[in-house]
């Protein structure tokens, strides 16, 4: 039965290639399906292999399978061959277990993506060489592997590499785990230097000195600690969140991330041998890398990111077990973690899903309504790992913080910290993200700047319209003006002409010739006086009435002013408006701004958070069940109980490390962790739910932290490796161009011939030989006579 | 007349033709295409030179086992080469061994290959001149004198013979100004390496009298405790070794000589340029290890061998890192080549170790020399075919979205850069770990910083070609360009410019080098005998 070990990495292989072949033609969902049956099938001959094992006495567990050798080179041989034992089977069992739900899960969550095939064609040859890494029997085949699930997670953090960030997370990633690689190879040259082979067989049994032992055991931290995201090598795993979630999950939560912890303790001799400081670097590597992760992990505001940094502080946990020579302990968290932590990541996957999108936990909150199975299994994550009894990860955690205790009291507390943390950012998530006000359709920031763009836009155009009433008015105001004055003139002439008429009348007599015609001048110059007079006064009525409305037009144009200063300095203070909704009510009109609104709220009014498909679901519900009961596989109470423990013994020969402490210390030490973790679920409680407590300032202040150490070592990393690129196009400009650029303005200077023929640029170089010859000849002079 | 002859006796060394097989076979090639497409109308037809050349290129590769029979069965090897089969020829002015014949192999494949990718080449350019191809395989009958050459004076001829043809093939593009540049800047500064190489020979001749390898050697083996035998002038001996390091190092781009390379490969042709990587490195460094092992591996070996080892750590550095910054592809390759001629300087510092190291170290670099044959060939073969009319478009931005439009060629690429890489599974990485594990077997503190070196730059190294690779894989940037395009007439032809030609004899040399990098990369152990013979025949 053992041999059918080979098809355990064959079967995702020969999806793969399939896929490669055929990926596009079988669409969406087959190819979704043809994967998880490769890995389904994967997981079925990984069982088949553990029956072949039990099958065996404890000791006789051990079975290398060749499949042909690959590299002959004198003394040197590198076989294609995997090494079964109980630490790979079991590694390879919740590779292939979780990996395997992880395929049903992507169907449902990669639904509709352009690359659907292609997503699972990546998915498939990550699986194949995760498990091409855990099944090596030698340090070259687990680099391959390793090399392999680097490349993968590369290509999957950039899957959707349109967008610029994650194309620029990939490459973070890609640019910190060469580093680690570095420490791999030569770790790797150091360690055939030493023992002549890279057999894990000979590896394993060979005695080499202290100091090899701990130069490799540095080398291979280092290798470690750029694949498992430790300090200082972690910035690239919260930027890998940038990936789809599956993967997020599958690679940077529960399986690839936990390769340097295999490989150290897969290396458990060598660890061994080497001088003791190594084994507590690695220790403290751990914990502090768990506390620092846990800081940064209370103030993030990005669900993933929570568990991003969650990721990264678990992992410090193992490498903490690793560190203190618990071995056991370490794969026994290293099991529920990806338990719980696939969990947890499949469950905001399928949040995310829910609410279309959005990643922002500020914008969730009470979604256990809308998507109650999501929820359910997502508390049973959170129990799980804040280490609340009985769920798996109180079992596996405490076991490293009772190794912790009996290596160094002081690294237990920092274990013990990190927990409370744990706990505390856990139930902050889990209370932003599932319970109290459901948030989702709050109106954001961006929204309402929106808005008072909106209303500073119209009060603008308010104000234009204003202005135009003014001149108009105005123009009508001088024309009634110029009416009045017209008026005025036509009176003064009737008056006159009365005046003249009357004059008239009284000279001559009555009887006289045209006596009645001058009386009815008269009487007609008396009668256009008051009409003059009538027009007169409406003309006036009118100027004064037009001045009013330039007065108001005018009025309004200052309005309408205001009004747009006051919507432009209400935009620019909205984005700090903190909660949204005060901001809401503090609008002028509720009503008038909703319809101010963009279209993206709008839209969202309309959408119901909802569950996710079955594919999804089934998952979270397995990992549910496999989160909480999990820590069945290794029960402290009794050593028959220790099922793990003692399935694993024979891979970890003697190294590992007994607790020696009494019972009733294991007692009170649990019974503390397990008091802290509690009290910081309270208080999470009541700072979240029930708003005590300024939670801006619990956040920004870690905040500050997290982001001076991201920069601090963004600096690290990519300065000393930019700056020596820099370096280096600086002396190709300088230098190099420096040479032909002196030497063409030198031959501009000295004629055209020169310069054409580039002739400068040649004797550069010319000299530049000449100068190389001489400075040879020096070195063997110098050499003889010295 | 005919009496004056008579009267002077001229001795004539013996010459054993049939050895002379492969050297004859190339330089009568390149004369015999002269002559026959000048007198024969037939000959100018398409294709008909590069078919020419190919067979007489097969020819030269065919000869090569029936030679390799002969010198097995000799019954009496000839003294003075350790037991090994060897046959001096034209009185010790040549020697043919097994190592000469696995540097005749490289070149003649590498005749074969060049060949066929500079029909398509030439067609697209509207060349149609058979000169490209006599000038390749005289270049090659020159690079396999230099590999067999027991003589100095012999060195320096095949030395001249590859180099000076290369030369104007480099500048043989007439419509490209970038072309005769580099032709022009290639021959002046050769000529000069030439030169340097030639005092060189002097030195050493001055020195110990001799200037045959067996000679040169013979003579050093008395150096005592307090230098050498009083006949041989050490400061001489050791300023000529210096002098031809130079010379060789120039060939194959070595740091501090590397600094033509990036702008003659960026001017030449692309073909030829996949020519000088392949055949011209291959000479070199077969030359070199002749003279290096052979003439001066004993007594000096560790005197030369530190400077190996610096040239070796500071090519590749320089190589990989400076690669990094280029953005026209021809240049990258250029870097990558000059780290890839560091790695090789690796397995030579081994190479100059004692025996049995040695013999990793000589096999180490005949394995490189094969697959970078290959590699360097295959992925110029790309570069040509991207070039597009004109030979000018080789900013790396040029390949963004190969994958799309040609999956076939942007695969077998993919193949071929992740082998310059040294990728597992291809041939690159087996060259990679045999040079670094040859200079890791010297167990020296100097040679493990080497080796460090050599890892560190095998990892810088691996950007510059994924970012190639990457370039390819994404999708192509709505070019300016289009958007611009008023007229249909305009977009067609920007379409037209934009639509790659792909001979197909070009393309199958692009897939046959991916293929060998995989093969050799999966079943390394192939041939692994004749590389054996190969490594043993230089014995000082």
């Amino acid at each position: 039965m053992l041999e059918a070990a080979w098809l355990i990495p064959a079967l995702p292989l020969a999806g793969f290639l399939t896929l490669l072949l055929l990926g596009r033609r079988l669409g969406e969902p087959l190819a979704g399906w043809l994967a998880t049956g490769a890995i389904g099938g994967s997981f079925l001959s990984t069982v088949v292999v553990l029956i072949g094992l039990l099958n065996k006495a404890p000791a006789e567990r051990f079975y290398i399978q060749k499949i042909f050798t690959w590299i002959p080179v004198g003394s040197f041989s590198v076989d294609l061959g995997f090494l079964v034992d109980p630490l790979s089977i079991t590694m390879s069992l919740f590779v292939t277990g979780v990996g395997f739900l992880i395929h049903l899960y992507s169907i449902g969550y990669m639904h509709g993506d352009a690359n659907f095939s292609k997503f699972f064609l990546y998915l498939n040859l990550f699986a194949a060489s995760m498990l091409m890494l855990v099944l090596g029997d030698n340090l070259l085949i687990t680099f391959l592997g390793w090399e392999g699930v680097g490349a993968c997670s590369y290509l999957l953090i950039s899957f959707w590499f349109d967008s610029d960030a994650n194309a620029s997370a990939g490459k973070k990633a890609f640019v910190t785990n060469r580093v680690g690689d570095f420490g791999f190879m030569l770790g790797t040259f150091l360690v055939f230097n030493q023992i002549g082979s890279i057999r894990y067989v000979d590896v394993l049994t060979s005695p080499i000195t202290a100091g090899a032992a701990t130069a490799i055991v540095l080398l291979f931290l280092l290798a470690a600690a750029g694949k498992s995201a430790q300090i200082p090598l972690f910035v690239w795993l919260p930027d890998a969140m940038a990936g789809p979630t599956p993967v997020s999950a599958l690679i940077h939560a529960a399986t690839m991330v936990t390769s340097g912890v295999y490989l150290l303790t897969r290396l458990n001799p060598v660890l061994a041998q080497a001088d003791p400081w190594a084994t507590s670097m690695i220790a403290w590597v751990g914990a502090i890398t768990a506390f620092v992760a846990a800081l940064a992990a209370i103030s993030q505001t990005d669900i993933k990111k929570v568990l991003a940094y969650s990721t990264v502080s678990q992992l410090g946990y193992l490498f903490l077990a690793v560190g203190v020579g618990a071995y056991i302990p370490a794969i026994f968290h290293m099991i529920t973690h990806a338990f719980f932590k696939a969990l947890l990541f499949l469950g905001s996957g399928s949040v995310i899903h829910g609410v279309d999108g959005e990643q922002d936990m500020r914008r969730m909150g009470g979604l256990a309504r809308f998507m109650p199975i999501t929820a359910g299994t997502f508390i049973v994550g959170w129990l799980a790992i804040a280490g609340v009894p009985p769920f798996s990860g109180f079992w596996s955690k405490d076991e490293i913080l009772l190794s912790a205790w009996n290596e160094n009291p002081a690294l237990w507390i920092v274990g013990f910290v990190t927990a409370i943390l744990t706990a505390f950012y856990m139930t902050r998530q889990v209370i932003l993200t599932f319970f109290g006000r459901t948030r989702y359709w709050d109106v954001t920031n961006e929204e309402i700047a929106f808005a008072y763009d909106q209303f500073a836009e119209e009060a603008q155009a308010a104000h234009l319209v204003a202005a135009e009433t003014v001149d108009e008015t105005s123009t009508a105001l001088d024309k009634a003006r110029s009416d009045v004055a017209k008026r005025t003139e036509a009176l003064t002439k009737a008056q006159n002409s009365l005046a003249e008429a009357t004059n008239a009348l009284a000279e001559s007599s009555e009887g006289l010739e045209g006596y009645d015609k001058l009386v009815k001048a008269v009487e007609k110059a008396n009668k256009s006086v008051p009409k003059a007079e009538a027009a007169l006064a409406k003309a006036t009525s009118k100027v004064s009435e037009l001045d009013d409305a330039v007065d108001q037009a005018e009025g309004l144009v200052v309005a309408a002013q205001l009004e747009a200063k006051r919507a432009a300095s209400r935009r620019t203070e909205a984005p700090t408006v903190s909660p949204v909704v005060t901001a809401l009510t503090e609008a002028p009109e509720v009503e008038a701004f909703v319809d101010k609104l963009p279209e993206s709220y709008h839209e969202r009014k309309e959408y119901t958070p909802h569950e996710s498909p079955w594919t999804m679901t089934l998952p979270l519900v397995v990992l549910a069940v496999l989160a909480a009961l999990g820590g069945a596989i290794n029960l402290p109470f009794a050593k028959r109980l220790q099922f793990l423990g003692n399935w694993l013994e024979p891979s970890l020969f003697v190294n590992e490390a007994h607790v020696t402490s009494a019972t009733s210390t294991k007692w009170l030490l649990a019974v503390v962790a397990v008091l802290g973790r509690l009290a910081a679920i309270f208080v999470a409680f009541r700072v979240y739910l029930h708003g005590q407590g300024n939670t801006e300032q619990i956040e920004s202040k870690n905040f500050a932290l997290a982001v001076t150490w991201d920069a601090i070592l963004a600096r690290f990393m990519g300065g000393p490796g930019r700056t020596l690129f820099d370096w280096m196009a600086w002396f190709d400009k300088t230098f190099i161009d420096g040479a032909v650029n002196g030497a063409a303005s030198l031959a501009q200077f000295t004629g055209k011939e020169l310069k054409t023929s580039q002739s400068g640029l040649v004797r550069q170089y010319a000299l530049f030989i000449s100068g190389s010859a001489g400075l040879i000849g020096l070195w063997f002079v110098v050499r003889l006579f010295a | 007349m005919m009496s004056l002859f008579a009267q002077v006796p001229v001795s004539t060394p013996e010459i054993q033709w049939f050895y002379l097989a492969p050297i004859l076979i190339l330089a009568l090639g390149g004369v015999l295409l002269i002559t026959l497409t000048s007198v024969a109308p037939v000959m100018r037809g398409r294709h008909i030179s590069a078919l020419f050349t190919v067979a007489t290129g097969v020819l030269a590769l065919a000869f090569l086992p029936f030679i390799a029979a002969r010198l097995d069965g000799l019954v009496d090897p000839v003294a003075g080469q350790g037991g090994r089969p060897a046959v001096d020829l034209v009185s010790s002015a040549l020697v043919v061994d097994h190592f000469t014949l696995w540097v005749s192999g490289l070149i003649s494949v590498a005749v074969i290959l060049v060949a066929v990718m500079l029909d398509g080449y030439l067609e697209r350019e509207g060349f149609e001149s058979p000169e490209w191809y006599a000038l390749l395989l005289i270049s090659a009958s020159g690079g396999v004198i230099l590999a067999s050459a027991e003589d100095l004076i012999v060195t320096f001829l095949g030395l001249e013979i590859l180099s000076i043809a290369v030369y104007v093939l480099a500048a043989l593009h007439l419509r490209r100004s970038e072309s005769q540049e580099a032709g022009f800047k290639y021959f002046i500064l050769g000529a000069l390496s030439s030169a340097i190489f030639l005092y060189g020979i002097a030195m050493v001749y001055g020195a110990t009298g001799s200037t045959t390898l067996t000679g040169v050697a013979g003579s050093m083996t008395g150096r005592n405790a307090a230098g050498l035998s009083p006949a041989v002038d050490s400061s001489l001996v050791m300023v000529g070794i210096a002098l031809m390091l130079i010379g060789f190092g120039f060939k194959v781009s070595a740091f501090p000589l590397h600094i033509w390379t990036p702008d003659v490969y960026q001017g030449s042709p692309t073909p030829i340029v996949g020519f000088m990587t392949s055949a011209v490195k291959v000479a070199a460094f077969g030359g070199m290890m002749r003279v290096f092992l052979v003439g001066f591996g004993g007594t000096f070996a560790s005197d030369w061998r530190v400077l190996v080892l610096f040239m070796a750590g500071f090519t590749i550095l320089f190589g990989s890192f400076l690669a990094i910054v280029q953005t026209n592809i021809k240049r990258t390759m250029a870097f990558s080549s000059i780290a890839h001629a560091g790695f090789m300087l690796v397995g030579l510092y081994a190479a100059a170790s004692p025996v049995a190291i040695g013999d990793t170290g000589k096999r180490a670099v005949l394995f490189y020399l094969l697959a970078y044959t290959f590699m360097s060939i295959g992925t110029f073969a790309v570069i040509s075919i991207v070039g597009k009319k004109g030979d000018g478009n080789h900013s790396i931005e040029a390949y963004r979205g190969l994958a799309k439009r040609e999956p076939l060629l942007a695969m077998a690429f993919t193949v071929l850069l992740f082998g310059q890489v040294g990728a597992p599974f291809t041939a690159g990485f087996f060259a990679k770990f045999r040079v670094i594990a040859a200079a890791a077997q010297v167990e020296r503190t100097e040679a493990y910083i080497l080796a460090g070196v050599a890892m560190l730059g095998a990892a810088v190294g691996a950007y510059l070609y994924l970012r190639v690779v990457v370039a390819m894989f994404l999708d192509v940037q709505e070019s300016p360009s289009t958007e611009m395009a008023d007229s249909a007439d305009e977009t067609l032809a920007l379409v037209e410019v934009r639509a790659l030609e792909v001979p197909p004899a070009t393309l199958a040399v692009v897939l046959l080098a991916a293929v060998v990098t995989l093969v050799l990369g999966i079943f390394p152990d192939i041939g692994s005998g004749a590389l054996a013979e190969a490594a043993l025949a230089l014995v000082r």
